[in-house]
């Protein structure tokens, strides 16, 4: 193997790990990208806000279910799950699941 | 949404086997997309790291006057001397780092026909897309007597950093008994509950270290963002603080920087320490590339942040008209985000998905007393609106132990969100 064959199925590895990676994020479902401002990454677990990543996917429909029902009392989740459907709700906690960070 | 994502992994795939016989066409092909965001703010530097983590393969250049980012949001903690300025100061390191290009040099002209940028160093950068969050400027001929050498004696202290220090030595060198007063502007500005976390730090200040002082909030307004909660806080702690709005003749039509004076119809207000907030504009980048219209701020397609006056041009966060979203931090974030990915589609020729926003924004009534305001938002008839239903304020009534877990989230959210943009 040559050293510009190397190079090049370095470049082909790299791109299809990059893509890996990024199919993540340029296929998170519609307001899904926004949690991310409060809810920190999993490092940084313990903080005042859980982190969303990795997260069991059914919790977060429950707990979302339950915010905007008004079962589980909250100072901002409860205004905030009220804009957004089941399905999307279910779609979000789907794509955190599935993520590490 | 799967049906999608097996044709994009398809895609991918027989792209990839492609590639291994010939040096990559269709990823070489994205792989050349030029984005050039202006502005390394909460907008711009949430943009350019999320356009490069969303396609790597796409080139994307950061240009920034400044080698160092002063956040505004809890800049009036520093204001009050709770809070140092360092801790609102963010470096690029780690944007590098995601190998995006830094180029440190004010954008001086935009050819939107030609698709270029002209920086102050003289450097010429090509784009394919080009994404402004360039921020605010203040309107200097929009308020008699309110010049730049003005706000040297009048701070507005509503781009932080030496503005947010001056008032800071103001407030620090003010003997007790003296009078502030904040002149507040009309809609739309930054951060349409600042004037109010301001007063009510300011007074929360005065309360604890200058009890004999006043303050008055001049309003060009009747109605402002949190207004029951603040004025319920106000009542209850700050019997110093008075509000004058609009109807009760709290429009300041000019200042009297020597006499150290606030006009208004009625009255001349003297002031010991006076902050002028003034109205405001989109920074002028967004004049130089014809983005901006007749109101001074830029007006959007909701689904996309592209301009609707220039192609091939976005513009986010506070310079853009985003309907119902308020200018803060957390929309300029949010707003990034969707930009990001629907450049990223654009540039591979693929349509944007659909966008949903959320704003939440936190004021300190005092440092252990937190309010918020939440909404979120989609692209509906042309504009951002909010989701009915959806949203609201905290509530009036609340024990003090709530108000002092907004204040912890408050904190909480500053943190996440410049470690999510800067770290």
């Amino acid at each position: 193997m040559t050293a510009r064959c190397m190079a090049t199925a370095a470049a082909l590895v790299f791109t299809l790990i990059g893509h890996a990676w990024a199919a993540g994020l340029a296929d998170a479902p519609p307001g899904a990208l926004s949690c991310s401002g409060c809810h920190p990454p999993a490092r940084m677990a313990g903080a005042a806000v859980p982190p969303l990543t990795g997260r069991n996917a059914a919790d977060i429909v429950e707990a979302m279910a339950a915010f905007k029902s008004g079962q589980r009392p909250a100072t901002v989740m409860n205004l905030v799950a009220k804009g957004f459907s089941d399905d999307e709700v279910k779609a979000i906690a789907a794509w955190y699941g599935a993520q590490k960070d | 949404m799967t049906a999608k994502r097996t044709s994009r992994r398809e895609f991918l795939k027989a792209a990839a086997a492609g590639a291994a016989m010939l040096p990559l066409p269709a990823i070489a092909q994205g792989g050349s997309a030029r984005v050039v965001v202006i502005g390394g703010g909460f907008g711009g530097a949430t943009c350019a790291r999320f356009i490069k983590r969303i396609d790597p393969r796409i080139t994307v250049t950061l240009v920034e006057a400044n080698t160092t980012f002063t956040a505004c949001p809890f800049s009036n903690t520093v204001i009050v001397g709770l809070r140092d300025l360092k801790a609102q100061e963010f470096g690029y390191d780690k944007l590098r780092a995601d190998q995006i290009a830094l180029a440190f040099s004010p954008a001086n002209a935009i050819d939107p026909q030609a698709r270029t940028v002209t920086l102050g160093n003289g450097t010429r950068l090509d784009y394919d897309r080009l994404v402004l969050s360039p921020g605010i400027d203040i309107r200097w001929d929009a308020l008699p007597g309110y010049t730049e050498a003005a706000a040297e004696r009048m701070p507005h202290a509503w781009k932080a950093g030496e503005q947010t220090l001056l008032l800071r030595r103001q407030l620090e060198a003010m003997e007790d008994g003296g009078t502030v007063v904040i002149s507040a502007p009309a809609n739309p500005f930054r951060c349409p509950p600042g004037p109010y976390e301001r007063a009510s730090l300011i007074a929360y200040y005065l309360k604890t270290k200058k009890p004999k002082s006043k303050l008055i909030i001049l309003d060009a307004k009747d109605a402002f963002s949190k207004q029951r909660l603040f004025q319920a806080a106000w009542k209850a702690l700050y019997p110093n603080l008075e509000w004058i709005s609009l109807s009760n003749g709290g429009k300041v039509t000019s200042v009297d920087v020597g006499a150290m004076t606030l006009v208004t119809d009625f009255a001349r207000h003297k002031a010991d320490v006076a902050n002028v907030i003034p109205p405001q504009k989109a920074a002028r980048i967004a004049e130089t590339a014809g983005v901006a219209d007749r109101t001074g701020w830029c007006p959007i397609d909701p689904a996309t942040f592209e301009s609707k006056l220039q192609p091939n041009i976005h513009v986010v966060a506070d310079a853009s008209i985003a309907g119902a979203m308020p200018k803060s931090a957390f929309s300029a974030n949010a707003q990034a985000k969707v930009c990001a990915a629907a450049v990223a589609r654009l540039v591979r020729g693929e349509k944007p998905e659909e966008a949903r926003l959320i704003n939440t924004c936190y004021s300190l009534v005092a440092p252990d007393y937190g309010i918020l305001v939440a909404g979120v938002y989609r692209p509906a008839d042309g504009q951002i609106k909010e989701i009915e239903g959806s949203g609201g304020v905290s509530p009036l009534d609340a024990p003090s132990s709530t108000r002092a877990l907004e204040a912890t989230f408050a904190n909480a959210w500053f943190k996440t969100i410049t470690t999510e943009v800067f770290g």
